[in-house]
């Protein structure tokens, strides 16, 4: 098996800035850069992780850890100070539902946005437009405004368009509790079959029971660092105890 | 992003600039639908707006500038240039068309920025969307413009038409190049849109939009008048003058010299010089984008 994701030792710093303009960047220049303009704190230290294609790994850690950072390293959205991350064939994130989505438009017109947002051809969104439709069970209502959804509704939608974007990669942030029982076990259902059809997942949830049903491997961060990397059953029992 | 073949490693988050907004043409599209769709939603009047808006803005100039100014030529006033209103819509609109787009562009990165921290991809999509938008919005204008020269009788030949061509080009490249440049720069620094409209209100009048080149010229001198010149909003307009108000005219008006010869290419050269400068500090800032928002 060949690597999907290298991450090889990236850190990260923040800064915390204190200046939001140019006025007391420039006072700060004239008094000799005196004091710091921002404080900085380290959200990645040094961390590597190779994952393999079709693996299912579980990001694990407290609030703060360091897992979404680590995710938006992986995505591309964020760039590492130092090291490097790679990664092969399409990655499509699931991260955060519905960013893309516009209150204004209408279900259908949000269908077309988001998976082009994804990275979706015009011709990939028309053949799959039909299941995603029929996927989020929102029926007669894709012509609505999506202001008017419930949050199930919207959540289920938005879901339904990123499982049907078929990346190599998926990158999950915390959105598996998607809508009602019903509906959350069907997206746990295509979860699991996308991982069967042998898609590398990326999985950040605190749902710890979910994530050792869907994920094999369980990677704990701390602080930015690496804690434990194994089965994702010792991962779970570390992070409990 | 959609280019990418499963079989190697590549590193994501780095784009190649403007060359990605050709390869998501999809996206942009739809970008600019939806910027289309929202922009007047709730709104009675709707897409009127765009000829509302202009049209108030022309009345007040053409009365204030054309009539008590006395820009305007009438029998008393013989100095005055012949169809003032021809020659101050024609300016208005490629300006009104300049400010838009660079007033959005400018705004269009920290606007979007719930969707810059989640998800990759090529951000320079969100100003180049903006000036897409802002050239749908021109359309209508363009159409009352060209109502406005028939009936003043307008007979264009092809070459003036291309000036059109010419001059709008100029200014899209010149708004999408400062997009970029100060869409990148707000992410930082908030001052950068204030700058912006700063900017915009100095553009209308650092240009002949309102009054005569000529004016210019008699004021400053040959060598401050080809400082002016260099303006490639200024060398925007004066082709939007030769397109649609100079076949208006008997024809013994004036056009500035060596307009074609020096000023269009000159133009052409500054706003892709611009472009490039938007690009590469755009490119220089966006890996802090999703941090910085």
């Amino acid at each position: 098996m060949v690597n999907a994701i290298e991450v090889s030792n990236i850190s990260k710093q923040f800064v915390l800035r204190h200046t939001r303009s140019i006025k007391e960047a420039v006072v700060w220049l004239v008094k000799g850069r005196k004091g710091d303009l921002s404080e900085k704190f380290h959200a990645l230290k040094n961390v590597t992780v190779e994952i393999k294609t079709g693996e299912t790994v579980a990001l694990l850690g407290l609030n703060g850890s360091g897992k979404s950072t680590l995710l938006k390293h992986i995505s591309g959205v964020m760039l590492p100070d130092t090291g490097s991350v790679k990664t092969r064939g399409r990655v499509a994130g699931l991260i955060e539902v519905g960013a893309g989505f516009h209150p204004d438009l209408s279900g259908r017109d949000n269908v077309f946005l988001n998976g082009a947002i994804l990275g979706m051809t015009e011709q990939q969104v028309k053949d799959r437009f039909d299941d995603i439709v029929e996927f989020s069970e929102i029926g007669q209502f894709i012509d609505t405004e999506v202001k008017f959804y419930s949050s199930g509704m919207y959540l289920r939608l938005a879901f339904s368009v990123a499982v049907h974007t078929d990346p190599e990669v998926f990158l999950i942030d915390e959105i598996l509790a998607v809508g009602d029982e019903p509906f959350q076990r069907k997206c746990i259902d295509k979860i699991q079959e996308l991982a069967r059809d042998g898609k590398t997942l990326v999985v950040v949830s605190h749902d710890l029971d979910l994530v050792s049903r869907i994920c094999e491997r369980g990677i704990l961060l701390e602080h930015g660092n690496v804690k434990f990397d194994g089965s994702i059953h010792e991962a779970v029992a570390l992070l409990r105890s | 992003m959609s280019a990418i073949s499963p079989s190697e490693l590549t590193t994501p988050g780095l784009g190649s600039g403007l060359r990605d907004v050709r390869q998501s043409s999809f996206l942009l599209k739809l970008l600019v639908r939806k910027e289309l769709k929202v922009r007047y939603r709730g709104s009675v009047l709707g897409l009127l707006w765009s000829y509302v808006k202009p049209g108030v803005q022309f009345v007040v100039f053409y009365v204030a500038l054309g009539v008590f100014l006395g820009l305007e030529r009438s029998p008393r006033n013989p100095d005055g240039l012949a169809n003032y209103a021809v020659y101050l819509f024609s300016g208005i609109v490629l300006i009104n068309f300049f400010s838009e787009a660079l007033g959005n562009a400018a705004r269009s990165i920290v606007n979007n920025g719930n969707l810059i921290k989640k998800i990759y991809l090529p951000r320079e999509l969100f100003p180049v969307a903006s000036v897409w938008v802002s050239a749908v919005h021109f359309f209508p204008q363009l159409v009352v413009l060209v109502a406005g020269c028939i009936i003043a009788g307008w007979q264009p030949n092809f070459f003036q038409l291309l000036a059109a061509v010419a001059g709008f080009l100029i200014v899209g490249l010149l708004a999408t190049g400062l997009g970029l440049l100060f869409g990148a720069a707000n992410v930082y620094f908030r001052d950068s849109e204030n700058l912006v409209d700063m900017l915009l209100m100095v553009a209308t009048w650092a240009s002949p939009v309102m009054y005569a080149w000529t004016m210019v010229q008699e004021k400053l001198g040959p060598g401050w008048f080809a400082v002016y010149q260099a303006n490639p909003i200024t060398i925007g307009v004066e082709l939007f003058h030769y397109a649609f108000w100079f076949p208006t005219t008997d024809g013994s008006a004036a056009m500035p010299p060596d307009l074609f010869s020096v000023w269009l290419p000159v133009g052409l050269a500054v706003s892709l010089a611009v472009v490039t400068l938007g690009q590469f500090t755009f490119r220089r800032l966006e890996g802090r984008f999703a941090q910085e928002l």
